[in-house]
């Protein structure tokens, strides 16, 4: 699929407006507006509570110019359904109001891994299983950001967060990532992804295939949190970019169950060259961590080498 | 319910209504329906775009029947059949957002999980329509009658029916939509009644016309829609200090004004169709000296013991309150000010308070009449206790006396 040229995006005006209140650096603003602006369909956003949220509708200002609901926290994804069911049942009797652009009206539901991963996993799931035409966009930053940087179950092994501080005998967050990606994709919806705003064509060029597709579509994007990660502002396209060459966010996609990695770093970075920019893993390079830093790097490259052999595997049944 | 029951119209507040003579009314079947038949059946004949519900009993049978009308080609609606109730609810505000007519139903700790959602779906304004059938909230796990669930609901922003009978059940929801709607309301509505005594117990009710219903109800144009994306609009902003509290007081303007459209879309109603329910409903009050005030279908109860009593020449009457919220505090001050005492019955309690729910409400509405009977507190009926004919006789007679006490709980075992 031909992925969108930048002029034409450029030409799109932005359904996101400059003046929003997130921090300097801040993935999701990236997140949202090359999500918004990937496409030319007239979309909805259905928005969970999270830094977005609360920084881009603080009444009586919007920074939307696409329509857009902010509902509760766990139940972004139940109420984008309740819209696109809306849609279908004010299509069928001409209830619809009339707009200008003639392309079939798309479902956006954006939560963070809070909203995602942990509370809003059921409605998630129900939405997914239930089978609605709409696409969840998670923009996973590691941690509850909004409420002050407390852990979740996106929090990466070792992370410091104000609930799984790195202390005098407990070194950060003790447990490993959930794997949101798989769980959504064991709903056998027709795409499944991720993505990273530092590979701006490849996540825009999945925004449009998830829209197109007929069905639920579930991305899962990396997005950088300067406050959170104790990173600095201008480094975040820089980690965005790290996080894939490293491994530790791989790029691939699953189309009707087929998976298929979208990127292949030429050269595998070291994980410390991703971690050493955040200050949420500077406990970690101190004397006596060591062992945390090899563990890290053992997980990576075993989930990557599991990517990678399932993408050949893969390769190989389809070229039979 | 075949009494002969007076709607009270006080002074207090002015109805505007089509002042139209009743038309003839055709004869219409007569059915035995249950509550939950009746209310699927009203659903059927409102047909809104869009249904979201979960499952939980005793109200399961109403989305049920939905879901057969749309396999059977009946309705048009799509039906969301979500994995909670939380959802369910959620998804009614994505849907109502959108701008479509959107009705649910549930009970009990299905209410509970939709909490926080029910605070957004008012505070939103929209007017989302929601059959509950009353059911006691866990725990312990209970199944049967009473209204701790939509009373712990009262301060969510909803409108709340109680209705008494399944015939009023049917009606309360096509009226719903109609308060609902109304461009000086936007609200969302909640149709209570009775679990298991009224939403599975077989009444005869008068269903109306497909035709009259559509007519009565008209097409549904939200003012604001998350599909006009040629005029894009946020809903759900964030509120700092400086705007909530005005967002808040709109909604009790709301409220206020939502008292005036019930008695207007009452009105025209009884007009239309013949039956005419109003803010509350009086029974053998014009001369009586004490009286029950109760909601729902205990009060066919305590009215039968109001003929037994009258026929014993007792002035006894009963006043039960159809609308919960927003209170009819005029009305009921005007329908006992007069009286040397009255026994409110709430089938839910506040624990701490100095009364139920119902008790509390009434008991403040006349607190400003030049004379105050004395108002007594008696919960009734918690988890699906049936109250018995004794024990109404015994509510009255206590009111004869100096000693009863302010508050009790009726049959417990202590």
């Amino acid at each position: 699929m031909p992925s969108a040229a930048l002029l034409e995006i450029a030409s799109r005006g932005e359904p996101v407006a400059g003046g929003h209140r997130l921090c300097s650096g801040c993935g999701a603003g990236v997140i949202i507006r090359q999500m918004l602006t990937a496409t030319d369909y007239p979309t909805v956003v259905s928005n969970a509570t999270g830094c977005v949220e609360v920084c881009t509708s603080v009444y009586p200002f919007t920074a939307w110019n696409v329509p857009w609901i902010h509902n509760g926290f766990e139940n972004a994804a139940a109420t984008i359904t309740g819209a696109e069911a809306a849609y279908r049942a004010m299509e069928r009797r001409g209830d619809v109001p009339k707009r200008k652009n003639k392309k079939p009206m798309k479902f956006i539901a954006l939560g963070g891994d809070g909203g995602t991963y942990d509370i809003g996993l059921q409605s998630l799931s129900g939405a997914l299983e239930r089978g609605h035409d709409f696409v969840y966009i998670c923009y996973d930053n590691g941690a509850y950001m909004n409420t002050g940087i407390q852990r979740s179950s996106a929090s990466p092994f070792g992370a410091n967060t104000t609930t799984s501080p790195a202390g005098v005998v407990i070194q950060g967050k003790q447990e490993e990532r959930k794997n949101l990606t798989a769980i959504a994709a064991a709903h056998d919806i027709p795409f499944v992804a991720t993505a990273s705003p530092g590979y701006y064509m490849d996540f825009t060029r999945k925004v449009k295939k998830a829209l197109d597709v007929n069905g639920p579509a579930f991305l899962n994007v990396f997005a950088v949190c300067p406050l959170g990660w104790r990173s600095e502002p201008e480094d975040s396209q820089i980690l965005a970019r790290s996080s894939v060459e490293t491994c530790v966010w791989p790029l691939y996609e699953i189309e009707d169950g087929r998976f298929r990695l979208t990127f292949r770093p030429n050269v595998k970075r070291p994980v410390t060259e991703y971690m050493q920019l955040q200050g949420r893993f500077s406990h970690l390079f101190k004397t006596g961590n060591e062992d945390m830093l090899t563990h890290i790097q053992e997980r990576v490259d075993a989930e990557w080498e599991q990517l990678l052999k399932r993408d050949r595997r893969e390769r190989e049944e389809n070229s039979e | 319910m075949n009494r002969e029951t007076q709607v009270l119209k006080t002074d207090a507040v002015t109805v505007e209504a089509e002042a139209a003579e009743a038309p003839p009314q055709p004869q219409r079947q007569l059915l035995a329906l249950t509550g939950n038949e009746a209310v699927a059946e009203a659903i059927r004949q409102i047909d809104p775009h869009v249904c979201a519900a979960y499952p939980i009993t005793p109200t399961t049978q109403i989305m049920q029947e939905v879901a057969q009308f749309i396999a059977d080609g009946r309705m048009r609606a799509e039906l969301v059949p979500c994995e909670s109730e939380h959802s369910a609810m959620s998804a009614c505000v994505g849907a109502g957002a959108a701008g479509a007519r959107v009705m649910t139903a549930t009970s009990a700790n299905g209410l509970a999980l939709m909490w926080e959602v029910l605070y957004i779906a008012s505070g939103m304004r929209l007017p989302i329509v929601m059959a509950v059938g009353n059911r006691a909230l866990s725990g312990p796990l209970n199944i049967h009658c009473d209204h701790s669930d939509s009373m712990g609901a009262r301060d969510s922003g909803w409108i709340q029916f109680y209705a008494e009978s399944v015939q009023e059940a049917y009606d309360n929801i096509l009226q719903a939509v109609r308060i609902g709607e109304h461009p000086d309301v936007l609200l969302p509505v909640m149709c209570c009644m009775d679990g298991f005594l009224t939403t599975h117990t077989s009444e005869n009710a008068e269903i109306l016309d497909d035709a009259e219903v559509r007519d009565f109800l008209g097409k549904y144009r939200a003012r604001y829609s998350l599909l006009d994306v040629d005029n894009p609009v946020t809903f759900g902003a964030t509120d700092l200090p400086n705007a909530y509290t005005e967002h808040k007081y709109q909604q009790v303007e709301a409220m206020k004004k939502a008292d005036a459209v019930i008695r207007a879309v009452c009105v025209e109603f009884g007009a239309k169709f013949g039956r005419e329910h109003g803010m509350l409903e009086a029974y053998c009050m014009e001369d009586a000296d004490t009286a029950i005030v109760v909601l729902s279908s205990t009060a066919g109860s305590v009215a039968d013991m109001v003929d037994t009593l009258r026929a014993e020449g007792r002035k006894v009457g009963l006043l039960r309150p159809r609308v919960f919220r927003p209170f009819p505090a005029a009305d009921v001050r005007a329908a006992l000010q007069d009286l040397t005492a009255v026994t409110v019955l709430d089938r839910s309690h506040s624990f701490g308070a100095d009364g139920g729910p119902l008790f509390t409400e009434v008991r403040t509405a006349l607190f400003d009449a030049p004379h105050r009977p004395r108002v007594l507190g008696r919960v009734y009926g918690l988890g699906g206790r049936a109250i018995t004919g004794g024990e109404i006789r015994a509510l009255y007679d206590e009111m004869e006396t100096d000693t009863a006490p302010t508050f009790r709980f009726v049959g417990v075992r202590e």
